[in-house]
């Protein structure tokens, strides 16, 4: 019976159907290709589509995603949404930057926008999108020296490029500065902001291996670890969860974990924030009022591109003096009083 | 008993029109109806279960750039299924096409970037030492099994573990790495070593390539080697029943090794064609599982080579499909691995699908 009602509704819309999926794109549409790691990672693709998100809710545009499987993926995909007519298609990932480039140059009355890109020379259909991430995770790795009770924190990220050590020089270079203020002598294991090498998982997606390489850090003394690997440090926090907060902390990175993960938001002690989503919907905008033009855009702690997020359920364990250090940084970061490797 | 029969009849070469062709027809219709139905049952509206199976069709054969889509990436499957049916006609199941694929690939990348030679030499070498490499890899196995008893499941899954690490291993090697990059990408190859795009006079941005038409060749090939010559009638004799055959003069070990060989061979080509005429360069995911998606296709082909040839592009239509399904349809691409997955239930039970459609069996 079901069959038959289905059939029934079925071959009416057909026609109406059939033209609507071929020549779909009428409103203003945003499309959005994602990197592996699912765009419900909890971190990096979901940030991104987040901002896509709020310009559906506030503009009333359509949107579309398409979610990369394999690297192959990239071009395909991207020629996908080019065929779709979307007005602005976005590529989350540095790792897309030559598919992204290429299919700029094949199509030029397309708009590209890529997150962790910036083309040297720039193209004019692209707008990159960078972020200084090492400024909030100095920040981060500020604080985490300062709460470190075994002197030791960790961090290890997914493929070592440089939209993943930003993150890790950062906050290697905030523990170095933590040392110098206080005397103190915190260890970073996982990254060696000078000789560029550390640990890498060498993928975006295992979280065994995030739970792996925790363990390892734990292992080896840490009780502060920022996993910078998108759903990654999900594994890290399922280990942190299980030892405690008391034996290990986790930063996340990209948005706020204790959002997106709310369920083992006590083992968060904050996050290095990279705010695409306020990105991601201000490039929507510009497409849409016609201010578009490709180049470069650069999130810092000034334009509030980057930051970290509030302490939470662990602000117990970052005493007052502690937290208006990190805000004097902040601030001495935008002024430029502060050099961070130094 | 009929099960038995089915069986009995598997590694023949005389597949009836119905096991070959109708069984795997029916199986994808049945499974992308269950898959649509799980699409509505799981909540989505009728119109969305339309559009996505509209979208499915459209994006898979509705253009020229969807053909062009669908080839491009039913090229690697052909090849790698071609090898993993070679095997299943020798009594081998070759989980190691994804091993042999990266082996391939790299020996692909390392010729295309290092040697300054004319366009065809360059090409037919990176293709060549590809096909070498991949054979090597699938050689080791063989030769264990041959020699040891070490079944070729359990080698081939090891060796691809190993091959991943080997892959990451290589793409740090300075000469290897691409210049100014710190993760792990190798160079590109030069323009002489890719294999030229066919529909370039239509539009420069189709991507279906010359490593299509080898793919057919290759078909053919296959089909001469397993069914007209001696060395094909030995496989089969292995395949069918090795203490009958060692008793008739055959040499099982040479065959077994033999069979792996050339099944390793097909899969380097599989990814010499993936690195010469897609990608470029090498990168840790370039295999993307390919080589796992060809044992679905090589099963739904039933180890013959046309069937292979068939169920290759039926994988790469459902690949290219199901990005249209989720650009039009807003559908998650991973519906398209449920369907690929029924597909395979319904292939591996195929008194199912006779029950089901008694009428076309009569």
């Amino acid at each position: 019976m079901y069959f038959k009602k289905f059939l029934k509704i079925s071959s009416g819309a057909f026609a109406g159907v059939l033209l609507m999926t071929i020549n779909s794109a009428n409103a203003f549409t945003a499309c959005q290709v994602t990197d592996v790691g699912g765009v419900d990672d909890k971190s990096f693709n979901q940030t991104a589509w987040k901002g896509v998100q709020d310009a559906v809710a506030k503009h009333g545009i359509d949107s579309k995603l398409l979610e990369s499987k394999s690297e192959t993926d990239y071009e395909p995909h991207l020629n996908s949404m080019v065929n779709a007519g979307c007005d602005v298609i976005i590529a989350v990932g540095f790792l897309m930057g030559e598919a992204t480039k290429n299919a700029a140059e094949a199509n030029k009355d397309s708009k590209f926008t890529i997150i962790d890109f910036a083309y040297d020379p720039t193209v004019p259909n692209i707008l990159g999108q960078v972020f200084a991430t090492d400024q909030a995770a100095f920040l981060a790795g500020y604080v985490s020296a300062g709460v470190s009770k075994t002197g030791i924190v960790g961090t290890f990220g997914g493929i070592n490029i440089p939209p993943v050590t930003g993150f890790m020089d950062g906050f290697a270079w905030g523990v170095k500065h933590y040392n110098k203020v206080k005397g103190k002598n915190v260890q970073v294991l996982g990254w060696d902001p000078d000789a560029k090498e550390g640990l890498f998982t060498n993928n975006f997606d295992s979280t065994d291996d995030g739970k792996a390489f925790a363990q390892n850090l734990y292992d080896e003394g840490a009780d502060i670890v920022m996993p910078v690997a998108g759903p990654v440090g999900l594994g890290s926090a399922s280990l942190a969860d299980e030892l405690g907060s008391d034996k290990l902390k986790i930063i996340g990175v990209d948005g706020d974990w204790t959002q997106t993960d709310p369920a083992r938001k006590s083992v968060y002690l904050t996050s290095v924030l990279k705010k695409m989503d306020v990105t991601v919907l201000s490039v929507i905008e510009s497409v849409k009022s016609g201010s578009y033009s490709g180049g470069v855009t650069v999130g810092t702690l000034e334009n509030g591109g980057v930051g970290i997020a509030p302490y939470h359920d662990l602000s117990s364990e970052v005493s007052s003096e502690l937290a208006s250090e990190v805000e004097a940084l902040r601030k001495g970061i935008i002024s430029g009083s502060i050099v961070m490797n130094k | 008993m009929k099960i038995f029969n089915y069986f009995g009849n598997y590694f023949s070469n005389r597949e009836t029109f119905q096991e070959i062709i109708v069984i795997p027809v029916f199986a994808t219709l049945l499974a992308i109806f269950l898959g649509l139905l799980l699409l509505i049952v799981s909540g989505s509206s009728n119109e969305i279960a339309l559009k996505a199976l509209i979208a499915l069709f459209y994006g898979s054969f509705g253009s020229i750039s969807s053909i062009s889509e669908t080839l491009t990436a039913a090229t690697p499957l052909i090849f790698a299924a071609l090898g993993i049916a070679v095997g299943f006609k020798a009594g081998l199941f070759n989980i190691g096409a994804e091993g042999q694929i990266i082996l391939g690939g790299m020996a692909a990348v390392i010729i295309g970037f290092s040697f300054q030679l004319p366009f065809f030499i360059h090409l037919i070498l990176i293709l060549l030492v590809g096909a070498l490499f991949g054979a090597l890899y699938a050689f080791i196995s063989g030769w264990l099994k041959a020699t040891t008893g070490a079944h070729e499941v359990i080698t081939t899954i090891m060796l691809n573990l190993i091959a991943y690490r080997l892959l990451d291993f290589f793409l740090r090697i300075p000469s290897i790495q691409k210049e100014g990059r710190n993760d792990p990408i190798s160079k590109s190859i030069l323009d002489t070593a890719e294999l030229p795009r066919i529909l370039y006079f239509l539009d420069p941005n189709l991507r279906v390539h010359m490593g299509f038409l080898i793919a057919i060749f290759a078909v053919l090939i296959v089909y001469w080697l397993i069914f007209y010559t001696t060395i094909g009638y030995e496989f089969r004799a292995v395949g069918k029943n090795l203490e009958a055959s060692r008793y008739s003069g055959i040499s099982p070990s040479m065959t077994i090794i033999l069979a792996m060989s050339i099944a390793g061979l097909l899969a380097g080509l599989a990814g010499a064609s993936q690195i010469a005429g897609v990608l470029g360069r090498a990168t840790p995911g370039f295999s993307a599982g390919i080589g796992f998606d060809a044992i679905a296709v090589a099963l739904l082909g039933r180890a013959h080579p046309i069937g292979v040839l068939f169920a290759g592009i039926l994988f790469g239509a459902l690949i290219a499909g199901g990005r249209q399904m989720q650009v039009s349809a807003d559908v998650s691409l991973d519906l398209i691995t449920v369907i690929q997955a029924l597909i395979i239930i319904f292939i591996a039970a195929p008194v199912l699908i006779r029950k089901l459609f008694p009428w076309i069996f009569r």
